[in-house]
């Protein structure tokens, strides 16, 4: 019934967003404007990947900062949340928005890793290692961001308070994924990775939790 | 009661501050007379650590009870220990200067009271963007304790990325305290001092917010 509940949340956050391109469309000249950026900065100059690890997140997080808090702001603009309150219960919303915020974040990660890789030249030695870091890493940030997400839609000025609130609370995984996804770049094992993996993993499990727990305080009045 | 913790709290600050300046100590390697901050930094940083969890406590109450107390708690909880952390990283800060020759270094230390300072921040810059108090008092709570959940990652991932120059591998080796007898009843003194001075300042806090809170209702 939850997970039911829950996927029923999530396709209606995925039709109505294909339906009006509310998000996607901002969210990918973000990103090609981001990566434009980057490539007229480094002009023909050969940057070493400990640099281009620290732009690549750059990119990562700035688009999912402007990115991952519409979902739940547009429910409150366009006074749609007291509809979606009487259908289901805060459980199904809150899982229901992990599923809609992961699926963007993945989608437009993949997206900003082939531009970026294409556009700056990145050497990603061990590959499959890096792509393990990258998917624990972004289950962390997706899962921090959402619920702060949920928090700022009740506030006054939310689009500057996004950022604010967000940084201290991901900045432990941003070091770790920053430091993880540096190393796999410069072609370290991946059982090396394992410590970092570690904390991700731990990182996703806590704050996912803890979400969990409070996100009906949030949302119920 | 209370008069008489006041006068103990002074009591116990002015004996901590002039012997914790005057006072001879013994010859400590690479530190010297600036080991003297130790009596002041090391209980303002404590503070902002306990400050910050006394605030989380009461986000859970709150939460719970839905009692109005309990956000003027933790709200008045973070006030304080934002000062603190103002105070530990001033103090630090200055040390830094002279033992490291610089104020400022990304040491792992200053990065953590860096992220400190800045959840606090956060957490202010929230309750002043919430109008209604109820929302205000839950919203901030929730954020209290997700900010509360995560900091505890940094005792994992400091020591992976750079080796830490703070002094307590000197002074305090494998968790046992090095320092001389006189020295170790003046900190002690320091500690259990500030963290009496943090309650008092606490309890007048949550009461001069009571205040306004009641001002605030008679108007509407």
């Amino acid at each position: 019934m939850l997970l039911k509940n829950s996927y029923l949340v999530f396709k209606k956050d995925l039709s109505s967003e294909l339906r009006t391109r509310y998000v996607i469309n901002s969210l990918l000249m973000f990103v090609l404007v981001t990566i434009s950026i980057i490539r007229f900065a480094i002009g023909d100059e050969k940057a070493d990947n400990e640099i281009l690890t620290g732009l690549l997140w750059i990119a990562v997080f700035f688009t999912s900062v402007s990115g991952l808090s519409r979902t739940f702001v547009k429910e409150e603009e366009k006074e749609t949340s007291v509809a979606l309150k009487l259908s289901t219960g805060s459980d199904s919303v809150i899982i229901g928005k992990l599923l809609f915020n992961s699926a963007l974040t993945f989608s437009l990660n993949a997206l900003i890793l082939f531009l970026f890789v294409i556009i700056t030249d990145y050497q990603i030695k061990n590959l499959s290692g890096f792509l393990l870091v990258l998917i624990f890493g972004n289950l962390g940030l997706v899962s921090a961001s959402t619920i702060i997400a949920a928090i700022i839609s009740k506030a006054n000025s939310k689009g500057t308070l996004y950022p604010v609130l967000s940084f201290p609370v991901l900045l432990p995984l941003l070091i770790t994924v920053i430091n993880a996804t540096k190393l796999a770049s410069l072609g370290a094992e991946t059982d090396k990775l394992f410590g970092e993996i570690q904390i991700l993993v731990s990182y996703f499990i806590v704050v996912t939790v803890a979400s969990l727990m409070l996100f009906k305080y949030v949302w119920e009045d | 009661m209370n008069k008489i913790f006041t006068w103990l709290v002074f009591l116990i600050i002015t004996g901590v501050i002039i012997s914790g300046i005057a006072m001879p100590i013994p010859d400590i390697p690479a530190l010297g007379d600036k080991a003297r901050v130790l009596y002041f930094h090391v209980p303002m940083s404590w503070i902002s650590v306990l400050a910050f969890f006394m605030s989380m406590w009461y986000s859970i109450r709150y939460l719970k009870t839905k009692d109005l107390d309990y956000d003027i708690r933790s709200y008045s909880c973070a006030q304080l220990g934002f000062l603190f952390c103002i105070l530990a990283t001033a103090t630090g800060s200055l040390w830094a200067k002279f033992s490291w020759g610089s104020f400022w270094n990304w040491d792992p230390r200053q990065t953590s009271i860096f992220i400190l300072l800045l959840i606090y921040g956060a957490y202010f810059a929230l309750r002043s963007a919430i109008d209604s108090e109820d929302q205000r008092a839950k919203l901030s709570s929730v954020y209290a304790i997700i900010a509360a959940v995560t900091v505890p990652f940094f005792v994992f991932i400091m020591p992976r990325i750079v080796e830490s120059l703070h002094p307590d591998p000197i002074i305090n080796t494998q968790g046992k305290i090095n320092m001389d007898s006189s020295m170790l009843i003046v900190f002690i003194s320091a500690l259990t001092g500030f963290t009496m001075l943090y309650l008092w300042m606490l309890n007048l806090k949550v009461r001069i917010e009571k205040v306004n809170y009641k001002k605030l209702s008679l108007n509407d």
